[in-house]
């Protein structure tokens, strides 16, 4: 083979720079995120839906809301299992915000990890966040 | 030999439609009464207000300078984090004054008696009957309600400003830049704006749901009567039938709910 030391030392580059994102984030990797319950949201056990339903369409049914409170003006929500929601995103004490209190430990945890950024909160007021002492 | 095949197809054809049957019949015994979940229903609050077309009616024999109007105005933009903006061409309003030859421009003229000349006339939204903007609007982010509440979906707008083009009493407002730091007290009941959007009065849609009065209604002492125009025993109609109104612009045929009585 000719040149065989430059091509080598070529290929020995090549691989170098083509990992070098896995060399980069090489002990870095975190696991997925767990959004922290807040005591309220822990106390009632279940939300407007089971929690694997929850998880994987929770923006379905946020966009759904939406439509169905600013255009029906139907802003109840009731399970059929004996509990009425408000169907609102940040007014109110059994609105979403009104049980998961803490934007940051719940919201964002996820969507940070997931990189989405959702406009929710360009217009809509989230709560304020308590410090950490206020909750001992 | 040719018996014992003829027994194994016989009953490997069996078999088959056994096994082929048996998620035909898990499918119906699922889809059967038991155990299904209760289906989750919405309606409206139970304490909500409702009505066929809702309508208001302003008594301007009650306001005599801008100062009286001024309660109105903060009682309805404070409720709904309506930024206090001072360039001119930037300023939101959902509710403001202004002068009769601007209010009621086909009815103007230089004779016009002192106290209507020098009177500032509350204008908001009319909540039309045939609304300009819902036509113009390319999204539908704008629309009228069944209850005749001309709305605003704000996570639908996309700022094109055709509903304010089309709009003939200058009721909508554009967010030029961001509503928030203009916000002196944020109100947490009700989501502010953000740049690129195109607002107005709501009817307090948000108030009614719950089962009270407009903002400003409650603010006016009196002066504003709401209710629904459609019902011939409701409040408004009454006061509809025992004094003259006037409407802004009625010859364009839109057909707006706010009526004055001067």
């Amino acid at each position: 083979m000719y040149d065989k030391n430059k091509i080598v030392a070529g290929l020995v580059i090549f691989v170098a720079i083509v990992t070098l994102p896995f060399w980069y984030n090489l002990g870095k990797a975190t696991s997925a995120p767990e959004p922290k319950l807040s005591e309220k949201a822990k106390a009632a056990k279940e939300c407007v839906v089971p929690k694997v339903d929850m998880k994987s369409e929770h923006m379905q049914i946020l966009d759904l809301w939406r439509d169905t409170v600013v255009r029906d003006a139907n802003r109840a929500y009731n399970t059929g299992k004996g509990k009425t929601f408000n169907m609102s995103l940040s007014t109110g004490e059994d609105s979403c915000m009104g049980c998961h209190e803490n934007k940051a430990e719940f919201c964002d945890k996820c969507h940070n990890y997931a990189s989405v950024d959702p406009y929710c909160w360009d217009c809509h007021i989230a709560p304020k966040e308590k410090k950490p002492e206020e909750n001992k | 030999m040719g018996n014992s095949r003829r027994s194994f197809l016989k009953v490997a054809g069996i078999t088959a439609l056994g096994i082929g049957t048996k998620p035909v019949l898990d499918v119906f015994a699922a889809s059967g009464g038991h155990g299904a979940e209760p289906k989750p229903e919405v309606s409206q609050n139970e304490e909500a207000l409702t009505a066929k077309r809702w309508g208001m009616v302003i008594d301007t024999r009650k306001f005599h300078s801008a100062e009286d109007l001024d309660p109105i105005i903060e009682a309805c933009h404070k409720i709904h984090n309506v930024p206090e903006l001072t360039e001119p061409r930037h300023k939101i309003m959902w509710l403001w004054g202004d002068e009769y030859k601007h209010v009621f421009t086909h009815r103007e003229h230089e004779l016009i008696n002192d106290r209507i000349k020098h009177l500032p006339f509350l204008v908001l939204c009319n909540h039309c009957e045939k609304p300009a903007c819902v036509r113009a609007c390319p999204t539908k982010a704008t629309f009228k309600r069944d209850d005749g509440i001309v709305l605003m979906d704000f996570h639908r707008c996309i700022g094109c400003r055709f509903c304010m083009a089309a709009c003939p009493y200058g009721s909508r407002s554009f967010n030029f830049r961001d509503p928030r730091p203009f916000i002196k007290e944020e109100n947490k009941e009700f989501p502010t704006r953000m740049k690129g959007v195109v607002e107005k009065c709501n009817f307090c849609a948000e108030r009614l749901a719950v089962g009270k009065m407009p903002a400003c209604v409650e603010a006016s002492n009196g002066a504003i009567t709401f209710g629904d125009l459609d019902d011939s025993e409701s409040e408004v109609r009454e006061v509809l039938r025992t004094n003259y109104t006037i409407r802004r612009k009625p010859d364009l045929g839109a057909g707006p709910s706010v009526y004055y009585i001067v």
